[in-house]
């Protein structure tokens, strides 16, 4: 079956290109792409190229459009890219685009069976036959349709230089080591590959080339690391209700479970129980933290909705316990498939009356690993509910990262009085147990949990109006009191909480403030600015409330840019909030276009800010 | 000495079990059901710091402050008691729960987490203190409210009631009682074979709202229980490590079906003595069929509606560990620094 398959009009630059461009694939969701996808990612992983997956994907089952983009950069570049130099246009209903789209000098490769002719000339082209190369493959019809993906896997190894042996290596990756299925996609690839060897000329300057960066890495992506961070957290009870994109968080809780099961006994330490819906899912994690269990929970923006009523009690009753939202953008259901850093406030303000809860904010997949433990003792030492704001694109795309680094402090489960001698202890050193009541002035009170067998232990949790000895109080003078205590804990939480990383060097005069996901576009964008003549210092906010250095780098610059994913500015707002001084010269930044984060969106921003 | 003022095992008088003051309307039903609770733990010596106290909101809900000072509490938002409950037995399976609710709670926005608590079979007592009218926000129609019953300031009631002893029995609860908060005696049996239950247990306990549902012709008052009340049966509880005084009835009796005893999972007994009509709380297809006539006929029949052997408990289904998950340490609770590594080469 011999193919004519004529150059590009267009002359091949002089350099080949190597290790730095982004390669994306067209398909229909459903049709089994993704294993296709992450074959090639896990390939140029596994040859030691930098690389960064998105995913953007529709919510639906099956039919609708999906493109998965893959980025390699020798420079170490993960962040989402703007443009795409190839595409695999393996999807009809958008390939018009998706060619439409490629940059002159690009790349599309499309199945020959549709005869789409050549509706561009300033990019290469390659057709390739999918359905003869599937008929002759020996595969079970059953599978033909999901395994005609990896006839663009085959293709893109003889085009772009990816090794066979390193591809079958990571196909046995994808399939948990199992012969019987990598071999059958190897079989398509492989027949994929001679018959580009034969039938295509490389007329494009675009290569894959080993090198040695990715050597002692992994890949992983955010919601399984939060998943093992919580395992390694001494998680108990994982309560949930299933909403993309924080679903894969507890699947990967519930598929590492046993890490957790007792050996000697095969028993589990943690109960993860699927709720009937968040609301429920909540109260469950509350009346574990009550009973002194390590309870969590993950959702998003509609999940945290339905939670908002029981964080507020959990607020003011003081129960530990962590709650995972994952964003995504808009309102239930808004655009569930895409990101977005929109909860911000309304996790902040989550609650009725006066309440302001805790937020720790991951700004990459170890630190998902960390605060998954983190989070934990944090709830535990102040003694209410934490929530770690993730986001889509940090939960479920892959990220390179150095291995997660083991718990650096003991479990800590604060100030718990969790049997009869640590009550009696207490007892002999304060003369009296209340609830409540202030004994070390930091805000964060004593707590004994149910079953510490001593007449004392004892207590009422509501969220109603209770003096400092949990007694029912409809008197002002106790509810003020209680507000000016949960105020100290809140000052005092301002210590505890993560403190953000500060990229600072004396006399610049650009501040750079962000906090998440967006991390890796960031620090991309600050070398090209850098390049282009604008220095700029850079904090990352990894939690609320804010640490006393989130203020002195904003009154320590002239111009500062908050720069988030949403589109009022919710950070930007807060910070003006937090900062009883003149905020002026601190500009909101926000995107909140659905999509990652790109280096060139905040390259192209601040080159005009600063230059007008 | 009297009951009241003996000593039980733990060497606690029934004074002991009491809580704080009641802030409910004098006269209350649901200040009975505060009594019989108390005196069902000092009779049975439960140790208070074994048992937690839960509730949701509403009149009702506010009880758990009334009785058994010794043990913690909680009082969660309208309805949602029953999760509350699922987590804090999950932490720490050894607690004994007694929860409270109210029609408005149960029967309202709580109607999922009631259904979903008994298919989960989340061991516990869950105790309906029902007046058909929700208090606290001064007499509206509760769900369970008599059809074409008239309240002085919401007029007429025009929806057929809920009957939340059906949907438990529906649900897949496996222990359904019927009780009336004036009737101490079958209450307190009912209370006890409830706590000694293997899962979860529902009281519907009809108690009567003084201020607002207490007309003769409601079928939540004093003087339509006191006047229309049916006894399944005559209820004797032995706890477990008794032998029941079998002495007393005849083979033929249980032969006859004039006796029914079940042994509870914990070893207990139940005995059920046949009064004026037949009942074998043991059938499913029987329970429900009572429930219907009770409900076409306007019957007020009390006592075990419902009984089976119990499923395992939620916690057993999960297989969790046999020390409570709230008491385990660091070496339970964190893997090693070596499994870590391992964790990590799987990604590499």
């Amino acid at each position: 079956m011999a193919i004519d398959v004529q150059s590009s009009p267009q002359a091949v630059p002089e350099a080949d290109l190597v290790n730095d461009f982004a390669l994306m694939v067209a398909t229909k969701n459903g049709s089994g792409s993704q294993t296709s996808n992450l074959v090639l990612i896990r390939t140029l992983f596994k040859m030691g190229i930098p690389v960064s997956g998105k995913n953007l994907f529709p919510s639906n089952i099956k039919g609708l459009p999906t493109w998965y983009t893959i980025r390699a950069s020798k420079d170490g570049y993960i962040a989402r890219r703007a443009t795409t130099e190839i595409a695999i246009a393996f999807n009809q209903d958008t390939a018009a685009q998706d060619i439409a789209d490629l940059p002159v000098g690009g790349v599309c490769m499309i199945p020959q069976d549709w005869q789409w002719g050549r509706s561009r000339d300033d990019i290469t082209w390659y057709e390739v036959p999918v359905k003869e190369l599937i008929t002759q493959a020996e595969v079970p019809s059953d599978f033909r349709d999901r395994i005609a993906n990896m006839v663009y896997v085959g293709a893109c190894a003889h085009l772009f230089d990816m090794p066979l042996d390193i591809i079958y290596e990571a196909l046995l990756d994808q399939f948990n080591g199992k012969e019987k299925p990598a071999k059958m996609n190897y079989d398509v690839i492989m027949l994929a590959h001679e018959w580009a060897a034969n039938n295509l000329t490389k007329a494009d300057p675009y290569h894959f080339a080993p090198l040695n960066l990715t050597e002692g890495k992994i890949l992983i992506e955010g919601n399984e690391a939060a998943a093992l961070g919580s395992l390694f957290g001494g998680v108990n009870v994982a309560a949930w209700y299933p909403i993309t994109p924080s679903t894969s968080l507890i699947d990967g809780v519930i598929s590492h479970l046993n890490l957790r099961r007792d050996p000697e006994t095969g028993k589990n330490t943690v109960a993860v129980v699927q709720a009937e819906d968040e609301l429920a899912a909540i109260g469950m994690i509350i009346g574990a933290g009550w009973a002194g269990a390590r309870a969590m929970t993950a959702t998003s923006g509609p999940g945290i909705s339905l939670m908002a009523e029981f964080a507020g009690l959990a607020y003011f009753a003081e129960i530990p316990c962590v709650i995972w939202d994952v964003t995504r953008v808009g309102p239930s259901t808004g655009l569930p498939t895409r990101t977005s850093q929109g909860d911000l406030l309304f996790m902040y303000f989550l609650g009725h009356g006066d309440s302001r809860q805790i937020v720790m904010i991951p700004g990459s997949v170890a630190e998902c690993f960390e605060f998954g433990w983190r989070s934990f003792d944090l709830a535990e030492a102040v003694q209410t509910p934490v929530f770690v704001m993730s986001d889509l694109d940090l939960g479920m795309n892959l990220w390179m990262s150095d291995p997660f680094d083991y718990p650096d402090t003991p479990i800590n489960r604060g100030k718990t009085l969790a049997d009869r001698g640590q009550l009696e202890g207490f007892l002999e050193e304060f003369g009296e147990w209340y609830r409540y009541r202030d004994y070390d002035k930091d805000g964060v009170t004593y707590r004994t949990i149910p079953g510490v067998e001593h007449r004392q232990a004892a207590y009422f949790t509501r969220g109603t109006g209770h003096n400092d000895m949990a007694v029912y109080s409809e008197r002002a003078e106790d509810w003020v009191q209680n507000m000016e205590r949960l105020h100290r804990k809140f000052d005092t939480a301002r210590t505890l909480v993560p403190q953000p990383i500060i990229d600072h060097t004396p006399d610049n005069p650009v501040g750079l403030i962000s906090y998440g996901s967006n991390d890796p576009a960031i620090a991309e964008a600050r070398d090209r600015l850098a390049a282009s003549g604008i220095q700029t210092n850079y904090m990352r906010i990894r939690a609320l409330p804010f640490a006393q250095a989130v203020k002195d780098f904003v009154m320590g610059h002239e111009r500062v840019y908050v720069i988030e994913n949403n589109s009022d500015g919710q950070m930007h707002q807060l910070l003006r909030l937090d900062i009883a001084e003149d905020t002026t010269h601190m500009a909101a930044m926000p995107l909140g276009d659905t999509l990652p984060m790109t280096a060139q969106w905040i390259f192209d921003e601040i080159t005009a800010r600063e230059t007008n | 000495m009297t009951t009241r003022n003996r000593t039980n095992d733990l060497g606690l008088t029934r004074a002991d079990y009491k809580g704080g003051k009641s802030t409910l309307c004098p006269g209350c039903g649901h200040d009975s059901i505060s009594n019989h609770i108390i005196s069902v733990a000092h009779e049975m010596s439960l140790p208070m710091h074994k048992v937690i106290k839960m509730s949701g909101i509403g009149c009702s809900s506010k009880t758990p402050a009334y009785f058994l000072g010794g043990s913690h509490a909680f009082n969660a938002i309208h309805g949602r008691m029953p999760s509350v409950v699922t987590g804090a037995t999950l932490a720490n399976h050894s607690l004994t729960a007694i929860a409270v609710s109210g029609d408005g709670d149960t029967g309202s926005i709580g109607l999922g987490q009631y259904k979903h608590l008994m298919r989960r079979n989340v061991p516990m007592v869950y105790i309906i203190e029902n007046n058909g009218v929700y208090g606290l926000t001064k007499g509206q129609f509760s769900a369970t409210a008599d059809e074409g019953q008239v309240l002085k300031y919401y007029g007429r009631n025009d929806l057929p009631p809920i009957d939340l002893a059906l949907e438990a029995v529906i649900g897949g609860c496996t222990f359904v009682g019927r009780g009336f908060s004036g009737d101490s005696k079958q209450v307190q049996a009912l209370l006890k074979a409830a706590i000694s239950h293997h899962g979860t247990a529902v009281l519907d306990i009809i108690s009567p709202c003084v201020t607002f549902n207490n007309r003769p012709d409601s079928t939540k008052s004093y003087v339509y229980g006191k006047d229309n009340q049916i006894l399944l049966h005559e209820i004797d509880f032995t706890p477990q490590g008794f032998v029941p005084a079998r002495e007393e009835i005849t083979v033929d009796s249980y032969e006859s079906g004039e006796v029914i005893e079940v042994e509870m999972h914990d070893g207990s007994f139940i005995r059920l003595k046949k009064l004026s009509r037949d009942h074998d709380p043991r059938s499913r297809s029987e329970a429900v069929r009572l429930l219907e006539e009770a409900e076409r006929e306007q019957l007020f029949l009390t006592g075990l509606i419902y009984y089976e052997e119990p499923r395992p408990t939620l916690g057993e289904t999960l297989e969790i560990h046999s020390t409570p998950l709230a008491q385990l340490t660091e070496a339970h609770l964190r893997p090693s620094r070596e499994t870590l590594d391992d964790v990590m080469k799987r990604f590499m």
